[in-house]
């Protein structure tokens, strides 16, 4: 948990401050400086054990092998290391400069260790790292820049803004400032200004040559980037970018660096060095940027954990605390694969997802028939080797490729033959043939999993675009479409979906699956999120920044959606980039435009590849390709390895030239993609969220705006969850006493369903709403807020999660249930008091003391709980490994913490309101249905469903949550005390109406004030529910900042259109 | 341009096989009728010609075997789609040697054979759907879980989704292709529960043709060259409210075929041929 909340506290602060600096760009660094540092100090004394304890555990991971050395300068060893790519380009730039790098370095690596020793009182650790490292990189850095630059992509994940960083840091590093104080600051930077405006001139020159001779993928980065600087060149850039990567560097005072070794889809590998503490996101960029890959929401990293069990990088987390121990080796692959790959923008995207299906045909992960596996196999060839040439392709020319699993003489001949009849067709037409065949393949794009179905028969859970598949052997024995899924949750080592009823169904199914273990209970529940953000909501959810949520697993998917991604390809304005072909083993160099090539070639193109870019020119004649022209310049630049081909400054300009003439070609060929495009989409018509849409009949609400409910519950849970923290108790039975109010929910029936104490409800409630004029929705919240009750909570956010799909509704009434249930809840609350009591130590100490000692009770039980069972984060949590330190966060920093779905109180809902989750769904057919969900915070935890069915003409969906605290001290409602004083207090706003009743009791000795706010948010869809409720529960919190929250119920209340699919 | 999965309906060769005499007395029948050899016969050759002569088709013809009285119903002894056959084994202790005669004429075809000789798997072709772009194979009495999975393994472009079957013979015996994504369902609680747990369980949608009787569901779709879309089905002295559901479908070759005899022995329309496209498209 520290760990993360100090990690969090740096993010928020420091986008703020960057800006700030960039903007005094002449003014002194003194104000910048501070602040940074400011920012830097607080997070890490928070987290300094935390942090110590991720420095143990990161040492002893190997240390990866050291980089490429491009270079030859060792002064820097240490520091060398941490720096990033294009820093090291840079460096080279201003390599010439050697007083400034010689020296400064130095010192500031001893200044670094400096801070750290104070900070960690681990020294050594670093100082070694460091040292060990080494190698490598010919330029003189200074650790600051790249700290920063690695930070600043940390916290800004949008390329753009990385690529200004990154211009930024490149523009002019100088080695001396960072050393410096920053009193002295100042006066280094005139001073480097000077030097760099007389270097600048020089710089070009020295690029030139440096390019020359090193063909490195970094070098060719930086060129890029220093191309699009060199245009701008100002000195004030130069001096923001300064004042910024001060600023940043004081931020960071950590920077051993790693090298991390990624699979590339072509088989080969690159390496980066990443600070250890970078997020995924920036060693997924630097992958996508090596690819020259701009759709890249497609694919994703991946690295194998302890178990073997290949696992998805979340690129929002620290690559560190989710490959733990493993060795920092990914693999870069497909992750959603796109249903109608014509729609893809780029060829380069269609390539990669190629190379990808290649691999998992020859796998055998994409079964095919014979036929099938020749096709495919046909295109690859004709993709990579261009047209059948009868002399050189003799019939062992193929045997480099695997086509199949088990490939056969007979299939290869049936590949040649059909590759003979592809005459003509472009390498990016054959991709395109390729994917239009595979991705009919009935396992394309489907992520399976075993699992055990509720008999304990061994099944298959396949998760793909549309939703959940079931598979016995190879059977397709079941699919729940996304649509039909209210919930998806895992807990422990089962993972079930919770199913939308059907047409004659009044109530919802829950099916469970049994995962081989936890940790494949949660991938799959991981992969399903994800998956179903992707291709069914428009956008994603909004991270909840609501720190109330500790329990349960806080993972939503961030990334852009399918919508989303292909809205921004569709804004890709660029030449179709030059990419190197390269099939699997050999490399085969037919360039797009170029389908070429001599068998001679290739053996070449393996270790010349990148020097002899002129042998690929020479590619055929045969193809008709007017992309032929372009693509050799392109490639001269690319070395096979490389990633994107840019021109270095010297030979940029021709090149350029080149492109511009040949762009007419491009956009032809692409117009002539775009046609097939078009014919393959009309075609086949994907399931789209339109055809839900369609779905929705006379529901005009079917906007695909909502989404709000499920965050708004998700919140709402959290928040009783929040408090349930505090209490240190795993399970208490829940303290409402809660007068029983006017019941809007008439329970039919209940459901008890068990639930575990970490459990995060975010319920999906889809429905499309008509818009009528009329109010169809209340949201009434209650909140109650107690005095004296500090909760504990059960830490134990991984052990189950629960996801809401989210479809549009349009409006939600919240309200509380507590008397519904009543009877039955009060048994509930009979039963599992005691067990709480005993169980829960920080709920006793809590229970007892009078009001004045409850913060104090408040902050000790999260403490300690905190040391005995830290919060894992849900990839964590399986191993027990907590990384995160124990240093006890105050409630805000806690709050702050984004990753961790930790939360302090108070803090908490700030944090809430701020972010307002904003979804949009895509419509589904609306049910009626009532559901009510109780969680009561006890270790058996219940979860009671209640569905309601009064709908007379309007269907509505009713759905409460409830949670409740644990009561420690057992007297909750039972024993009504005495009343001291009551009020009540009602206010209006626009859409809504808080009701706050106030009670004062004198219980056995305690004086207990209850709050119980009852917020009533009515409206259509126009209204932002979250935002009123969000506000309403922190106004709660502020007002009464020394209270806790014991229960909160949100009831939601919609109208539903009729339909069902 | 070669393309996997293009061409649903298209066929160049029908498979079919006499009747024998024995059928009228010893094959299989869930309703106990009399069946009157003539009648079958007749309409057998009226079947023949329309696809031999209306059709264009190349038909294959085997020799009826008096040792098998159901094997004029072709269909069930073999599943043909692409250039492969998978030779079932029916559920029907008697009338597993059917597939013999099949298997041998379908590998003088030419096509890639597949046998099922897992001796725990039945499969009976009246069991599996062929939409164009999955299978659906109902397990009945007379095809089972592992009949599926060796389909499924014989066929591994498509997904083979299972269907239970309930108060019918074949999943076929109430619905069928009648054209590109368009289903014929049949209006029975089990037709329609079947229709459902398709499409729940596809990725594709599909259009439905609701016909009131079941048995008018099991009808032929084709897509001839010089034709367009080909449809046989029931004639409107059989089922006069189903026939006029067909009659709708303007753009269809609408082909009314009698089947009433074979009906008797639980035979449809789509059961006394194996229908194959030999014009190679890969």
């Amino acid at each position: 948990m520290t760990t993360e909340v100090g990690s969090d506290t740096d993010v928020k602060k420091e986008p703020e401050k960057v800006p700030e600096v960039q903007q005094q760009t002449d003014q002194p660094d003194e104000p910048a400086d501070s602040a940074a540092s400011a920012s830097a100090d607080q997070p890490q004394e928070e987290s300094q054990s935390a942090e110590a304890k991720s420095d143990q555990e990161a040492s002893p991971s190997p240390e990866p092998s050291s980089p490429p050395a491009a270079g030859g300068q060792k002064k820097e060893k240490g520091i060398s290391r941490f720096l990033p790519p294009w820093l090291k380009r840079q460096k080279s730039q201003s390599q010439d400069k050697p007083d400034e790098s010689s020296a400064p370095p130095k010192q500031e690596s001893v200044e670094v260790v400096k801070e750290e020793q104070e900070e960690t009182n681990q020294p050594k650790e670093e100082v070694d790292g460091g040292g060990a490292v080494t190698t490598s990189t010919e330029q003189t850095e200074e650790v600051k820049e790249v700290r920063e630059e690695s930070r600043a992509e940390e916290l800004q994940p949008e390329e753009k803004e990385r690529e200004e960083e990154k211009s930024i840091g490149s523009a002019d590093t100088q080695p001396v400032r960072e050393e410096k104080e920053d009193e002295s600051e100042m006066e280094e930077k005139e001073e480097e200004k000077k030097e760099e405006e007389k270097k600048e001139e020089g710089k070009k020159e020295e690029e030139k040559k440096e390019e020359g001779k090193k063909e490195e993928e970094k070098k060719e980065e930086g060129k890029k980037e220093e191309e699009k600087k060199e245009g701008k060149k100002e000195e004030e850039q130069v001096i923001q970018q300064e004042a910024s990567v001060l600023s940043t560097l004081k931020v960071n005072k950590k920077m051993k660096m790693v090298v991390c070794h990624v699979t590339l889809l072509d088989g080969s590998q690159f390496s980066c060095e990443v600070e250890k503490r970078a997020k995924g996101q920036y060693l997924f960029f630097q992958v996508c940027d090596h690819l020259n890959l701009l759709e890249k929401d497609y694919f994703g990293l991946s690295f194998k954990d302890n178990a073997e069990q290949r696992c998805w990088l979340d690129v929002t987390k620290e690559i560190k605390r989710q490959i733990r121990n493993s060795q920092w080796q990914f693999v870069f692959s497909v992750k959603f694969y796109p249903p109608d790959p014509s729609q893809l923008t780029e060829d380069i995207t269609r390539y990669l997802l190629c190379l990808q299906l290649r691999q998992d045909i020859a796998s055998g992960r994409l079964p095919c028939s014979f036929v099938t596996h020749a096709l495919l196999g046909s295109y690859t060839l004709q993709g990579e080797l261009g047209d059948h040439d009868p002399e050189e392709h003799r019939l062992d020319y193929i045997s480099d490729f695997q086509f199949a699993p088990n490939q056969t003489k007979e299939l290869e001949e049936k590949v040649v033959e059909l590759h003979k009849s592809h005459r003509g067709m472009t390498p990016a037409q054959a991709d395109a043939q390729f994917l239009e065949n595979a991705k009919k393949l009935s396992m394309y794009g489907v992520d399976l999993h075993h699992a055990k179905d509720s008999e304990g028969v061994d099944i298959m859970l396949g998760v793909c675009s549309n939703g959940l598949l079931i598979y016995k052997d190879r059977l397709r024995i079941n699919r729940f479409a996304w649509p039909k899924i209210l919930k998806i949750s895992y807990k422990r080592s089962n993972f079930y979906i919770k199913i939308r009823p059907g047409e004659a169904e009044q109530f919802e199914s829950t099916v469970g699956f049994k995962l081989p273990n936890h940790r494949a209970a949660k991938r799959v529940w991981k992969v399903c999120v994800e998956h179903h953000t992707f291709f069914r909501l428009v956008s994603p959810e909004q991270p909840t920044k609501t720190k109330f949520l500790t329990l349960g697993s806080k993972f939503r998917y961030s990334g852009r959606t399918q919508a989303q991604t292909r809205q921004a390809s569709s804004l890709i304005d660029r030449p179709a980039p030059a990419f190197q072909r390269t099939s699997s083993k050999r490399i085969s160099r037919s360039l797009d435009g170029a389908p070429v090539v001599n068998v001679s070639d290739y053996s070449q193109a393996d270790g010349a590849g990148e020097n002899s870019p002129a042998l690929e020119l020479n590619s055929d004649s045969k193809s008709q390709q007017v992309e032929v022209m372009e693509r050799p310049n392109a490639d001269a630049a690319t070395s096979i390895t490389s990633e994107t081909a840019f021109e270095t400054d010297g030979a940029g300009a021709p090149q350029r030239k080149d492109l511009d003439k040949t762009q007419e070609d491009v956009l032809k060929h692409q117009a002539s993609i775009s046609e097939l495009k078009r014919s393959f989409m009309e075609a086949t018509p994907e399931p789209r969220p339109s055809q839900w849409d369609k779905h929705l009949t006379g529901s005009p609400a079917t906007t695909l705006r909502l989404q709000t409910h499920g965050s708004l519950e998700e919140e709402l849970t959290s928040l009783f969850l929040s408090k349930a923290c505090f209490s240190g108790l795993a399970g208490s039975c829940s303290t409402a006493a809660a007068p029983a109010e006017s019941a809007e929910v008439k329970p039919e029936g209940n459901e008890v369903i068990e639930v575990v104490e970490e459990t995060v409800v975010i319920e999906e409630v889809v429905k499309a709403k008509p818009k009528s004029s009329t109010p169809e929705a209340s949201v009434p919240v209650e909140t109650e807020v107690k005095e004296e009750r500090s909760l504990s909570s059960d830490s134990e956010s991984e052990d189950e999660a629960e996801y809401h799909a989210q479809p549009p509704s349009t409006s939600i009434s919240t309200q509380q249930i507590k008397e519904e249930p009543e009877e039955e809840q009060e048994a509930e609350l009979s039963q599992q008091a005691p067990p709480s009591a005993i169980e829960s130590q920080p709920s006793a100490e809590a229970a007892d003391p009078g009001p004045a000692a409850e913060e104090e009770k408040a902050a000790q039980p999260h403490e300690e709980e905190r040391t005995d069972k830290p919060l894992l984060t849900p990839d964590e949590a399986p191993n027990g490994h907590a990384p995160q330190g124990e240093a006890p966060p105050s409630p805000q920093t806690a709050a702050a913490d984004e990753e961790e779905p930790h939360i302090v109180n108070g803090s908490a809902s700030r944090v809430e309101t701020e972010h307002l989750p904003q979804v949009i769904c895509c419509s589904e057919p609306p049910v009626v249905k009532t559901e009510m969900v109780t969680i009561s915070d006890t270790f058996a935890a219940q979860k009671t469903e209640i569905s309601t069915k009064e709908v007379p003409i309007v269907h509505t969906e009713t759905k409460t949550i409830t949670y409740e605290a644990a009561q420690l001290d057992g007297n909750g409602d039972g024993e009504p005390g005495v009343l001291m004083t009551a009020q009540t207090i009602t206010s209006e706003s626009l859409c809504t109406t808080t009701t706050t009743h106030i009670t004062k009791t004198l219980k056995g000795g305690q004086s207990e004030t209850r709050i119980e706010k009852r917020i009533v948010i009515t409206g259509d869809s126009d209204i932002d529910h979250d935002q009123a409720l969000a506000q309403a529960i922190k106004e709660a919190k502020e007002q009464h900042p020394d209270m806790s929250v014991t229960r909160v119920v949100v009831h939601k209340e919609t109208e539903l259109a009729e339909d069902e699919d | 341009m070669a393309e996997l999965m293009s061409g649903f309906g298209c066929f160049t060769h029908a498979m079919v096989r006499a009747v024998p005499q024995s059928l009228a007395r010893d094959a299989l029948r869930s309703g106990g009728l009399e069946v009157d050899l003539l009648k079958v016969q007749e309409e057998y050759e009226e079947y023949v010609s329309v696809l031999k002569h209306r059709l264009g088709l190349e038909v294959l013809e085997l020799p009826a075997d008096e040792a098998l009285p159901d094997c004029v119903f072709v269909e069930d002894a073999a599943v043909v789609c692409g250039d492969t056959a998978l030779v079932c084994r029916p559920g029907a202790q008697s009338r597993r040697r059917e597939t013999e005669a099949v298997k041998a004429a379908l590998t003088e075809l030419g096509l890639n054979i597949v046998e099922m000789t897992d001796e725990s798997a039945t499969l009976e072709g009246g069991d599996v759907l062929f939409t164009g772009r999955e299978f659906f194979v109902g397990l009945s009495k007379r095809t089972n879980q592992r009949g599926a999975e060796i389909l499924a393994d014989t066929f591994k472009d498509y997904a083979v989704s299972t269907v239970p079957v309930q108060d019918a013979l074949h999943l076929k015996s109430f619905c069928s292709m009648a054209g590109p994504g368009l289903i014929a369902i049949g209006s029975s609680e089990a037709a329609q529960k079947a229709l459902k747990i398709m499409q729940q369980m596809s990725d594709h949608r599909y259009d439905k043709l609701t016909l009131p009787d079941d048995s008018a569901a099991n009808c032929i779709y084709m897509n001839l060259p010089s034709k367009g879309d080909v449809l046989l089905h029931c004639t409107p002295e059989e089922f006069p409210e189903s026939a006029k559901v067909f009659e709708k479908l303007k753009d269809h070759m609408l082909i009314p075929v009698t089947n009433q005899e074979k009906a008797k022995v639980d035979g449809g329309l789509t059961c006394c041929s194996v229908l194959i496209n030999m014009k190679k498209n890969i």
